[in-house]
């Protein structure tokens, strides 16, 4: 821990467009590296809009928020949730009453560098839009991963975030492809991995299955990653092991393949 | 054989998924460079004209599109000249006005 001090990790989570999952994924990689022994806060920035808790299961035990650091009512250590389960694992939950004027890039730029000091890992859950929100959490930022789902609204949002992301010196950002139907996929019917990334030309880091789990561990406040027999979450603890710096294969994506779908693969191949 | 577990499985290889990643390289060009698809028929049209001034050109053949080569965006321009490259002397028409007769490109922007 203490060579490295100072060395902590600013990674912003964001995506253009909402309800890509966004929250879910900075619930879970939050989780999952804490799990692999990193000191990490996950940091809500969505003033006005605050979710992270809730995913999280933690919207009980909210005192101060990152609108009162910013303002001075709250030191940042007092601001600092502890997650039930995980002792090196922290929130910052966002202002509810406030909107993003109420926080500067500045302020993300200062909190972050005052959090480095104690924490390997700094997610930001950006909120969505390009506007001071996106901003807000982009200034700060070591590195950016994008979510995106295969669907052309979400992608051409994502797209339009890249642009910006470069026009900041902040790229290049990295690619989480969330809820992907690999049978649809398999059928021609839902844009592929390879299509996305051949369209937004860059680099993926993950590849999220669509798994009904996600949404139980929402409802529950736990987030997906705890829950071992889960495909997505499974492929959020790949996606933290490679943010730690190790080359992790992307897990083969089966579809519920029924019995037809592995005669034809005898057949096939493929 | 594949083929035939192709419709078994009912995979569709022109399926929607191949459209929308046509959809989205046609549109994300032009939202990258805001250059939107009727304004990019307006300036071919443009170069068309200054070219044509000095050139005849195989206006049928002509192809000038957007395209994207990882994440640069280019303008990339096949133009032909046209086969004859001898003017016929009695022809008063000079390539220019017939380019803009040829032309149903609107004039407004």
């Amino acid at each position: 821990m203490a060579a490295n001090q100072m060395r902590g990790k600013v990674v912003t989570i964001t995506s253009g467009k909402g309800g890509v999952g966004k929250t879910t994924t900075t619930a879970n990689l939050g989780v999952a590296l804490a799990r692999l022994d990193q000191k990490v806060v996950v940091v809500d920035t969505d003033i006005g809009l605050r979710n992270l808790d809730v995913i999280m299961g933690l919207e009980n035990r909210i005192v101060y928020d990152l609108v009162d650091v910013v303002e001075g009512r709250s030191k940042l250590k007092q601001a600092l949730i502890k997650h039930k389960q995980l002792p090196e694992l922290y929130l910052i939950p966002a202002a509810q009453t406030r909107d993003k004027t109420a926080v500067s890039p500045q302020d993300m730029i200062q909190i972050t560098n005052e959090l480095r000091k104690e924490f390997d890992f700094i997610i930001l859950d950006s909120p969505a839009g390009i506007e001071r929100g996106f901003r807000n959490a982009l200034a700060p930022a070591d590195e950016v991963l994008i979510v995106t789902n295969p669907e052309v609204s979400a992608v051409r949002d994502a797209d339009r975030i890249i642009g910006l992301i470069e026009a900041q010196n902040k790229g290049p950002a990295k690619l989480i492809l969330n809820r992907v139907k690999m049978d649809m996929v398999k059928r021609g019917e839902m844009l592929s991995p390879t299509d996305v990334t051949d369209i937004l030309a860059i680099k993926l880091i993950g590849i999220i299955p669509e798994d009904e789990l996600v949404v139980s561990a929402s409802n529950n406040g736990i987030p997906v990653t705890l829950n071992e027999t889960s495909k997505a979450g499974m492929a959020y603890r790949n996606i933290a092991r490679r943010l730690m710096g190790e080359s992790v294969p992307f897990m083969p994506l089966e579809s519920n393949t029924g019995f037809f779908q592995r005669l034809a693969k005898l057949f096939t191949g493929d | 054989m594949a083929n035939f577990f192709d419709r078994m499985l009912g995979r569709n290889r022109e399926g929607s998924a191949s459209t929308a990643k046509q959809r989205l390289q046609f549109v994300l060009v032009h939202d990258r460079i805001n250059l939107p698809p009727e304004k990019l028929k307006e300036m071919k049209a443009e170069i068309l004209a200054v070219i044509s001034k000095y050139v005849a050109v195989a206006q049928e053949e002509v192809d000038i599109a957007l395209q994207q080569r990882d994440h640069n965006n280019l303008l990339v321009a096949e133009i032909p000249f046209s086969k004859s490259l001898v003017q016929d002397p009695d022809e008063d028409e000079t390539p220019i006005d017939k380019f803009k007769a040829d032309s149903d490109q609107p004039q407004t922007s």
